[in-house]
Parts: C-alpha cells; sequence; structure tokens
C-alpha cells in the first residue's frame, strides 16, 4: 500500500514537471497551429544553461540563493533560444506560406520544426559532448519543490492567460489570427511573447528535472518532449488546463507502471492511455470540437 | 619512431604518431591512409596492419583509449625488432561512432591498404559490421572488447581478446552466491538495450544452477531517469543485493536516488557497463563498497598488467583504462601470432591467432577457445574511497 502511495506521489512529481514542458507545446499551438518539435530541444538546451549556470558563476553560493539565480539563467536563455528558433526557422516560413492558406501550408512549417529540433540537438552534442552531466546535489526535497513550483506557475499562467491584456491577445489569436490582426492586435509580438513564455517554462521543467534526476545530456529532450507532447494532445492540444491535467494524468500512469512486472515497457502503457482516450474523445479531455484538417 | 621515418610514406604515419606522442587532444588525423596507397607490403618492407576506432563521435574516449593501448604495443614490438626483422605499421582509421563507417573503413584498409589483419571495434555494433567484411575477404580481425555473442559466432576470421556477455553473467553469478555467500537477489535492468537485458538474463541462469533465486526483477525504459519507484519495488522484496547490468550513466541516477532511500552502495553490483571515470565523479560516495566485473583493473596482482601499467604512464602520462589495456592485449596477441605464422600473410596469421593457448597479456593469461574467444579470468573491481580497486578474480569457464 504504501508501494502505492509513494509511486503515486513520484507520479504527481513527474506529471507536473511533465506538464511544465507539455504548456510550451499547447500554448505554440493555440496561436500558431503549429507543432513546435523544437520545443524538447529548448528544454534540453535550458538544462545545460543551468547546469554550466550552477556549476560556474553559482558554485560558490548557499543552494536556496542559487537555485532561483540558477533558473532564472536557465529561464533566460531558453526564452532568448526559443524566440531565435522562431525568428530563424519559423517566421519566414509562414509568411511566405501565406499565413496557413497556401497548399502545403501546414507541413512546410511542420518539417521544419523538425529539422529544427534535430539541428539543435546535434550542436548540443557538438558543444557539449555526449556525455551525461551530472548536475550539483541541492539538499531539498526535489520532489515536493517541483510539484509546488509547478501549481504555483500554472496558477499564474492562468492569470496571465485570463487576466491580462496579452493573454487576451493570445486567446485571440487562438481564435482567429487575421481577426485578431484586422483588431489591431500586433501578432508577430505576441508570438514572440508566446515563444518566450512556453520556452522559460520548459527551461523551469529542465532545472527541476535534473536536480531531481541528476543529469543533463543531449538526447533528454528526446524522452521528456515525446511525453509531453503526447500530454498535450491527450490533454488537448491548444487547450492550457488540458496540458496540465495531460501531463499529470502521464506522470501518474508511467509511474503505476512501474509497479506492474510491464516496467521496461512504461511508454507502451503510456500510449494505450492515450489511444484509448482519444478513441473516446477525439479531440483530447479539454479539446474543443470542430472540423479542423491538419 | 626515428626508425620508422626511412620513407616519405612512413613519414606521415610517422607525424602522425608523433602528434599522438605529444599527448595531441583533438582528434588525430587517421594516419597517412591515403597517402599509404596502391601496392600493398612487399615481401620485405612494413607489415601493415588495419586498426578502426571510434576516433570521432559518441564514444571518442573509447576510440582514443583503444589507439593509445595500439600504438604503445607497436612501438614496443618496433624497438625490440619488429616481427621476423619486419617492422609493423598500424593504419587508423575513424568510424566516427557510426556502423556504416566502420563497414567502409574495414574495406578500404583491405582493399586499398592490403592490410594482413584488422584491429577494432570496442562497441559490438561496430564490431559486427567491420567482421562482416573482414571476415568475407579472409582477413584476420581481432577485437579488443566487444562482449555481444554474436561478434565473432559463425565467422572463421574473426577473434576476440575480452570475454563474451554469457561469460561475464555467468562470473558474475558466481561470484555473488560462491564469494560473498548471498543466495536472494534482486534484478534490475535497461529492458529496451541488448547488452543490458542479456546479461541479466545469462546472470539469472547461473544463480538458480548456483542455488541463489531471484526474488526481484524490474526492467527499466531506455531514458528513464526516475528511479523511485523501481527502487521502492526493489527493496520491498528484501533481497541482500542486487544486480544492475547497465551503462555508467544510467548508474548514476540510480545510487543517487539509492541514497535518498538509505540504500547502501555495497547493496549494488554491477558489470562491466560501469566502468568509466564519470561513475566515480558522479557516484563515488553514494556507491561505496558496490562490486562490478570488468575486464581489468588497474592495480590488479599480476605481473604483466603491472609492467603495463608502468610503461602506458611513462608513455601517456595517465592511468590507463580496461580499454586500453585490451587493446593493447589484442595488438601484443596478434604481433605474436604473426611470429608463429608461417607467413606474413592472411589465411596464416589468421590460424596462427587460432592456435593461441596461454598467452600472458596486461589483462590476464588469455586462450583463444574453438569459438574464437577468449577463455581467460574476470576481475571484480570495487568502489572504495572514491576509487576503482581490485577486489577478486573469478575464472569461469564457459560450458
Amino acid at each position: 500500500m504504501s508501494g502505492l502511495l509513494s509511486a503515486l506521489l513520484n507520479g504527481l512529481a513527474q506529471g507536473a514537471m511533465i506538464a511544465l514542458v507539455a504548456l510550451g507545446y499547447t500554448m505554440v499551438y493555440g496561436v500558431l497551429k503549429l507543432i513546435n518539435f523544437a520545443h524538447s530541444e529548448v528544454f534540453m538546451m535550458g538544462a545545460y544553461a543551468g547546469f554550466f549556470a550552477l556549476a560556474g558563476p553559482l558554485a560558490g553560493l548557499p543552494p536556496l540563493a542559487a537555485l532561483p539565480l540558477t533558473i532564472v539563467a536557465a529561464m533566460a536563455a531558453s526564452s532568448a533560444l526559443g524566440v531565435a528558433v522562431e525568428r530563424v526557422a519559423y517566421r519566414p516560413i509562414l509568411a511566405r506560406s501565406g499565413g496557413g492558406k497556401a497548399v502545403g501550408s501546414r507541413i512546410t512549417p511542420l518539417v521544419t520544426a523538425l529539422g529544427a529540433s534535430v539541428l539543435l540537438q546535434n550542436a548540443a552534442v557538438l558543444a557539449f559532448g555526449a556525455r551525461p552531466r551530472s548536475y550539483a546535489r541541492v539538499p531539498i526535497n526535489t520532489q515536493l519543490v517541483i510539484f509546488v513550483t509547478a501549481l504555483v506557475v500554472m496558477g499564474a499562467l492562468h492569470l496571465l492567460v485570463s487576466k491580462t491584456w496579452m493573454g487576451k491577445a493570445m486567446r485571440a489569436l487562438s481564435t482567429n489570427v487575421e481577426a485578431a490582426r484586422l483588431m489591431g492586435v500586433r501578432t508577430s509580438r505576441v508570438i514572440l511573447f508566446t515563444f518566450a513564455l512556453g520556452s522559460s517554462l520548459a527551461a523551469l521543467g529542465a532545472v527541476l528535472y535534473c536536480l531531481d534526476q541528476s543529469q543533463a545530456y543531449a538526447t533528454m529532450g528526446q524522452v521528456i518532449g515525446t511525453r509531453a507532447f503526447v500530454a498535450a494532445v491527450l490533454g488537448g492540444i491548444g487547450s492550457i488546463p488540458g496540458a496540465v491535467v495531460g501531463g499529470i494524468l502521464l506522470g501518474v500512469v508511467g509511474e503505476l507502471t512501474k509497479l506492474t512486472s510491464y516496467s521496461g515497457g512504461q511508454d507502451v502503457l503510456t500510449f494505450v492511455v492515450l489511444i484509448a482516450v482519444l478513441l473516446w474523445r477525439p479531440t483530447g479531455l479539454f479539446g474543443k470540437g470542430g472540423v479542423e484538417k491538419v | 619512431m626515428v626508425a620508422a621515418m626511412s620513407t616519405r610514406r612512413s613519414l606521415l604515419c610517422g607525424l602522425a604518431l608523433a602528434a599522438l606522442a605529444a599527448g595531441c587532444s583533438k582528434s588525430s588525423a587517421p594516419s597517412g591512409a591515403p597517402a599509404a596507397g596502391a601496392s600493398g607490403a612487399p615481401a620485405t618492407g612494413e607489415i601493415l596492419v588495419g586498426a578502426y576506432f571510434s576516433l570521432s563521435g559518441e564514444e571518442t574516449q573509447f576510440g582514443k583509449d583503444s589507439q593509445e593501448g595500439i600504438v604503445l604495443a607497436t612501438d614496443q614490438l618496433n624497438s625490440d625488432g619488429g616481427v621476423k626483422g619486419r617492422k609493423v605499421k598500424v593504419l587508423f582509421e575513424d568510424t566516427k561512432s557510426m556502423p556504416q563507417e566502420a563497414t567502409n573503413k574495414v574495406r578500404q584498409l583491405i582493399d586499398r591498404n592490403k592490410v594482413v589483419a584488422l584491429l577494432g571495434e570496442v562497441a559490438s555494433s561496430r564490431s559486427l559490421a567491420g567482421g562482416l567484411i573482414a571476415n568475407a575477404a579472409k582477413v584476420p580481425m581481432i577485437t579488443p572488447s566487444s562482449t555481444n555473442v554474436e561478434v565473432t559466432r559463425g565467422r572463421d576470421f574473426v577473434f576476440r581478446v575480452c570475454f563474451t556477455d554469457d561469460a561475464q553473467g555467468a562470473a558474475a553469478a558466481e561470484f555473488v552466491t560462491e564469494k560473498l555467500k548471498k543466495k536472494k537477489i534482486g534484478l534490475l535492468y535497461l529492458a529496451q538495450d541488448t547488452y543490458s537485458s542479456g546479461l541479466a538474463k545469462t546472470f539469472s541462469e547461473a544463480v538458480k544452477k548456483h542455488g541463489g533465486e531471484i526474488v526481484v526483477e524490474k526492467g527499466y525504459q531506455k531514458g528513464e531517469k526516475n528511479f523511485r519507484t523501481h527502487l521502492d519495488q526493489l527493496m520491498a522484496a528484501k533481497p541482500e543485493i542486487v544486480f544492475v547490468p547497465n551503462y555508467y550513466s544510467d548508474m548514476v541516477p540510480i545510487a543517487q536516488q539509492a541514497k535518498e532511500k538509505n540504500i547502501p552502495g555495497s547493496m549494488f553490483l554491477g558489470g562491466d557497463g560501469w566502468d568509466s571515470e564519470d561513475l566515480l565523479k558522479g557516484a563515488a560516495t553514494e556507491l561505496e563498497g558496490a562490486y562490478f566485473t570488468n575486464h581489468y583493473a588497474p592495480d590488479v596482482p599480476w605481473e604483466n598488467s603491472k609492467k603495463f601499467v608502468a610503461a602506458y604512464q611513462a608513455r601517456w602520462k595517465r592511468e590507463p583504462s580496461s580499454l586500453a589495456a585490451q587493446a593493447y592485449d589484442a595488438a601484443k596477441l596478434l604481433f605474436d601470432a604473426m611470429g608463429r605464422a608461417k607467413a606474413i600473410e592472411p589465411v596464416a596469421i589468421r590460424d596462427a591467432v587460432a592456435e593461441t593457448r596461454g598467452f600472458s597479456g596486461a589483462t590476464g593469461t588469455i586462450s583463444i577457445d574453438k569459438d574464437r574467444n577468449a577463455d581467460k579470468p574476470l576481475v571484480v573491481v570495487q568502489i572504495k574511497g572514491g576509487k576503482f580497486v581490485y577486489h577478486a578474480t573469478v575464472n569461469e569457464k564457459r560450458p
């Protein structure tokens, strides 16, 4: 019984971390209708930024002072990277493909996103090597910190999206980009903001992940990125509460599979859950209906 | 080195060696292979041996360690007069840590450079790829450190100087049940990996033969770094020791999370995948007292090993890794076989390698068995005071 309870608690922490990354996928999809596959690599780069900050300039500080600064440094680095990816890889392509109306306009940015992901991952191998880098140990209850931080951040995000002008603009873009532009919303600025916000959440997730599970390595984005993407789809891509619920659900299911003798095939069971949910609700748990061709 | 610079052709290679000797840390240009060209070794000139290793890419360190061991063995041989009065030159090629490059480079060494024998690779996937070409071309190949059983199976020209995964699983089981007297054993392994799950399987079969029992078995998913639930599940079954045949990169988080749960390092036993400085950097205190089976330890009390370690340190100014020791042995064993061969040509060398019995290497006394695998002792290493320390020798005879 205590095994089940501790697995559930582990799952909540793990799920909260997945949810932080899933938010990035869902927000970008919301405003651009684009699956940003490079998001998992932004997560990975955030982990490295945190590693170098913690091992370098912040090494001498007491852990409780170093930790927030590490997170800030990682968030800054990742949001810069996220914005750069948008500027370099997505915006020119989206502009040329006629803002989503030309033939194949959904496929081209999608392939570009995959390309950006491969590029960033290989750049990380070249720059940092393939060996995992061990994070310095910080004497805190990482699982609790992850869960509380994630809840606070998600609460703040909810306020931002529902109460502020920028949040309203983001919602406007997700409803109809053209209409938002006609109403005087500076769409490119909103898109940049969305990328910066999503990327910094990924970096927060990455630093918490590394503090909890110790290592930064170049292919780490694949594992967590896949789970976060699945969480976003599970919750209904484009929906912020959906990403949170999807992430936590996935985290808990993943941990519970470890109790069974199929622990080596964790992702198999995770994907079975995804398929089951999608068969029941094709748009995901919180997804909006409506016919749309992707 | 000076003696090697007699012709223009070897000058190029000499320069490459000189660069290595200077401790050049960037990837050394893989010899003067293009210039080494066309005609093949004349009966009186240098003997050309090909070596293919991962000198760049993900497993650069594996390749460089192996290269250093081979260069040391070759220099020692040549300063003692070479083989049958002829110098040996080893041409190094870079596989870039990719199996397809191993194929290309082995083909190039055989077709263009006309090498009489090959040394390589570390990773079993690349030795399998290279071995396929070498075997078809009937050029003998010795892999220093590929442990997968398939590498030599059914390939008459492919040999190894390391133990196989089968032998390792059996030896680890013997050590736990007979020496440590622990019969209730847990198992944690990487389910999607051939090495890890294969070793777990041979180990658990051997444990049963020795009267032990696997009380709990947990696989984990590739990429998983959160092992708390696995550890809870393992400990709930109250094992006396847990065998974790994985790579050091996964072992670091496992050890750290075990520490949170107050599981002592001596609860864990591993395989040769643990052999890395990075394991000590990441989790030396957490794993204090843990054992793992390995090919070699720098402080093994064997005469040949001590000589090797001294020579290696004099040459490269650092402690040799297992990979360096194994590559050194592969090269030495090959040179020894060349000396015994009826002629310096591939088939005769192959026969001489196959007849090797009781060769004293840095990693123990090696005999080549009928399956072209090495019959040799295994070493048990303990993590103690932040270092890998020699603990015992296990000499499990294969069935």
